[in-house]
């Protein structure tokens, strides 16, 4: 890596001691020498270990749980269902007031997407808890299940969440967050060239070395500590209260270092039942995710479309851009209303254009819910915009990277979302990458800053 | 039949912290009696090094070697409030916290100092090295050890302090969007070098070249840490990954890391890493968020790369030996 000191060198003041400084990393040794505590290092005496009993099906109607052969599997010491849930019915974003609540801890009456959680087995060993999970019988009415968002949005598609009542989430702005700055259907009129391209993403896994998960014990005063690797306390042992009708003074969490996170464990998901297994045997539980878990029960990366349609110039001006972006929620909100939100927020991207038009859905289908990743509503976004930069660049016979210049956005520069740009630095990263890779541009465009232009 | 060189370039930036803001984060301060000081947050180091930077900040605030801060974290009945580790807003909304929490205790223990050495606290500045010193006359001075003892034992000061920083919550406005997502922004420009066998499908990066704009580089090299191995994922998520690689058929998805594709070392592309420093207005130091800026840029460089190889578009992710395929049959005359 290389600090290249010579950019914005009138902007700061290199007269600290410590920061700046390549300070070794005071918790390195222990990561390398493996001495360093993860949640999981923890044992308690008597501890029972939490199995999920899982839907087969991406959409059912629960007849009937039968639960009595596993509550006989040797080992077995408690069996929860949703009506042990003192709250079952919730949604993480309450606490910052995005409702409404419309996921269930243990499905009550329908599975919405193809591994829900429905029972909750807590045994002596890992192994009884498996193996009595498999002991329980759920039988289910297969409902027609929806697993494209064009398909979902269609008029008679199977409703995925009741809690919703339509296929998608209902934003104060209506079926989707807006954004109009200018008029971008004239833009489209006076450009000399219209080009509108889909792009599409996969769902991706966060592939932390560390699994999620956490270990509860009772304090003996009913008071709970929650050993867990979440991304945020707070957040929750707040959720968890909500969920348990527990006041939060009765919780403790205690975090230490996580083995990645990466956005997978920002959801509430393995804590609440823990506790609740804790409080209703009186002992310590472990409910810890497997790999085939992580990978296919925890929220990956959202699925996305994002429809671009630009009116570019032949001397480069892109005059109008109108996006159109869709994720897919899977079958329940989580972080996906704020992904959504958040694409709003970042079209057009980083470039100055004076019509643009945006629409960001957040669409529900009986897929795996997804939620946060690292980057999510602007990664999908960003490689949606930049091979579409690409194709108009060659378009309109210019050199993509000169095409990027010319329509960079610069400190004063309006966005979209009507905020001024403030310590805008594209430019100056792109006339470095022009060095570096050896792709020349023109003089004029390495002669330009970043700094509103005249200051 | 042949292997085909291409070369993409893409530029992005990235919002620092939670969109639209409203996301707090606390910090407390105090020192030992012998003048160590404890950070105590509830914010989750999730391995990028957060208790190192956010020791770092507190140090370097207060006057001290980064080596006499501790940080307590990631326990919610000693630590205030923090939202989270996420939305790159770790070092951006606790480090402010931090600092406004080290100021305090600085004052503090600046007063001490100056009731010590009977001089105003205005007059004195400590040394980085752990004393305190009175400006103009650095042989007048006491160490910040004998100030701690004297604040416990003598005085009956605490040196300590609170910080809490929070951007107020925007709420878009209905028609028009009109909103602040963020207070400050991280850049990038990647430019990747690709082979692609136009037989197989099959992509090998050779090289990417990322220059990254992140603020300040607080500690270049756990930057750099996060900066390589962003760039890895972005290559990953480009070229590899997928939970459900035959949608819409849910089955067959990845279960274990010999199934999930990611790459191995084998596969990993020569990473140069730039970084430039625009410090932002209201970022610790300027520093900015750029834990996941860092991994965008990439895939949109292979695409363009990808497309500067062999003349064919790949419009959806990841881009698969089989899309690549697909789309050169669908090209080729017949």
């Amino acid at each position: 890596m290389e600090l290249r000191k010579s950019y914005f060198a009138d902007q700061r003041k290199d007269d600290l001691h410590e920061i700046g400084q390549p300070r070794p990393r005071s918790d390195s040794p222990g990561h390398v020498t493996g001495k360093t505590t993860y949640f999981a290092d923890r044992n308690f005496p008597g501890m029972l270990h939490l199995k999920m009993v899982r839907s087969p099906h991406h959409h059912a109607r629960i007849r009937s749980i039968d639960t009595s052969e596993a509550e006989k599997h040797p080992g077995v010491v408690k069996v929860l269902t949703a009506k042990d849930v003192p709250h079952n019915v919730y949604t993480i974003l309450i606490l910052i007031q995005i409702g409404p609540e419309d996921e269930t801890v243990l499905a009550d009456g329908k599975v919405r997407w193809k591994g829900e959680a429905v029972v909750a087995v807590l045994a002596e060993t890992e192994r009884a808890a498996q193996e009595a999970a498999a002991k329980v019988k759920v039988d289910y009415e297969v409902l027609p299940a929806v697993f494209d968002m064009d398909e979902a949005l269609k008029p008679g598609a199977p409703i995925v969440n009741e809690y919703h009542g339509r296929n998608y989430y209902l934003y104060d702005s209506g079926e989707c967050r807006k954004v109009r700055f200018g008029d971008v259907e004239a833009g489209f009129a006076e450009a000399d060239h219209v080009l509108e391209q889909a792009y599409q993403s996969s769902p991706i896994e966060h592939a932390p070395t560390e699994t999620t998960g956490c270990i509860v014990a009772p304090e003996g005063n009913d008071r709970f500590t929650c050993y867990t690797n979440t991304q945020a306390m707070f957040f929750t042992l707040d959720n968890a209260s909500i969920i348990l009708q527990m006041p939060g003074n009765k919780l403790h969490f205690v975090g230490g270092t996580v083995g990645g996170g990466f956005g997978g464990k920002v959801d509430v998901i393995v804590e609440p039942i823990a506790i609740l297994g804790a409080k209703l045997t009186g002992r310590p539980v472990c409910f810890i995710y497997s790999r085939e878990e992580e990978m296919q029960i925890s929220s990956p990366r959202a699925a996305e479309t994002v429809v671009i349609k630009d009116g570019v110039m032949n001397d480069g001006r892109i005059v109008a851009r109108k996006v159109t972006g869709h994720t897919d929620a899977g079958a329940y909100s989580r972080h996906s209303p704020y992904g959504a939100q958040k694409g709003a927020g970042h079209y057009p991207g980083p470039y100055t254009i004076p019509n643009v038009w945006i629409d960001t859905y957040c669409v529900y289908t009986n897929r795996t819910p997804s939620s946060a990743m690292r980057g999510f509503g602007v990664t999908i976004g960003d490689f949606a915009l930049e091979v579409q930069m690409d194709k108009l660049a060659r378009l309109i016979g210019m050199d993509p990277l000169e095409f990027r210049f010319l329509n960079a956005y610069r400190d004063g520069d309006m966005k979209a979302h009507r905020q001024p740009t403030e310590g805008a630095a594209l430019i100056e990263c792109m006339q470095e990458a022009s060095r570096a890779a050896n792709w020349p541009v023109a003089e004029q465009f390495m002669a330009i800053s970043s700094y509103a232009k005249g200051a | 039949m042949a292997i085909r060189r291409g070369r993409g370039v893409a530029a992005i930036n990235y919002p620092t912290g939670m969109n639209l803001g409203g996301d707090p984060t606390q910090a407390l301060v105090h020192s030992t009696p012998t003048g160590n000081f404890m950070v105590t947050l509830s914010s989750v180091d999730l391995g990028q090094g957060m208790k190192q930077i956010m020791a770092q900040i507190c140090a370097e605030t207060i006057g001290v070697p980064t080596d006499r801060v501790v940080v307590d974290t990631a326990d919610t009945d000693t630590g205030p409030h923090c939202m989270g580790t996420f939305a790159s807003r770790g070092t951006h909304r606790a480090g402010n916290a931090v600092i406004q929490a080290a100021r305090e205790a600085r004052q503090v223990m600046l007063e001490v100092a100056a009731e010590e050495l009977e001089v105003n606290a205005s007059d004195l500045e400590t040394d980085g090295q752990g004393n305190i010193l009175v400006k103009g006359a650095p042989q007048r001075s006491i160490s910040i050890f004998d100030v701690a003892l004297s604040a416990h034992f003598k005085r009956g000061r605490s040196i300590s302090g609170r910080g809490m920083f929070l951007i107020p919550r925007s709420y878009p406005e209905k028609e028009t969007g009109a909103m602040k997502p963020s207070t400050c922004y991280a850049h990038a420009c990647t430019v990747a070098e690709v082979e692609v066998d136009d037989e197989t499908g099959e992509v090998t990066v050779l090289a990417v070249t990322n220059v990254f704009e992140i603020g300040r580089a607080l500690n270049p090299k756990m930057v750099e840490q996060q900066l390589v191995g962003g760039s890895w994922m972005g290559i990953s998520h480009a070229l590899y990954e997928t939970t459900e690689p035959y949608y819409p058929n849910r089955d067959h998805g990845g279960t274990d890391f010999n199934q999930y594709l990611m790459p191995g070392p084998g596969d990993l592309a020569r990473t140069e890493i730039i970084v430039l420093e625009r410090p932002s207005a209201d970022g610790p130091y300027g520093a900015k968020g750029p834990g996941e800026m860092c991994a965008n840029p990439q895939i949109p460089a292979i695409a363009n790369a990808v497309f500067d190889a062999v003349g064919v578009r790949i419009d959806t992710l990841p881009i698969t030996p089989e899309r690549i395929l697909r789309a050169l049959k669908a090209q080729a005359p017949n």
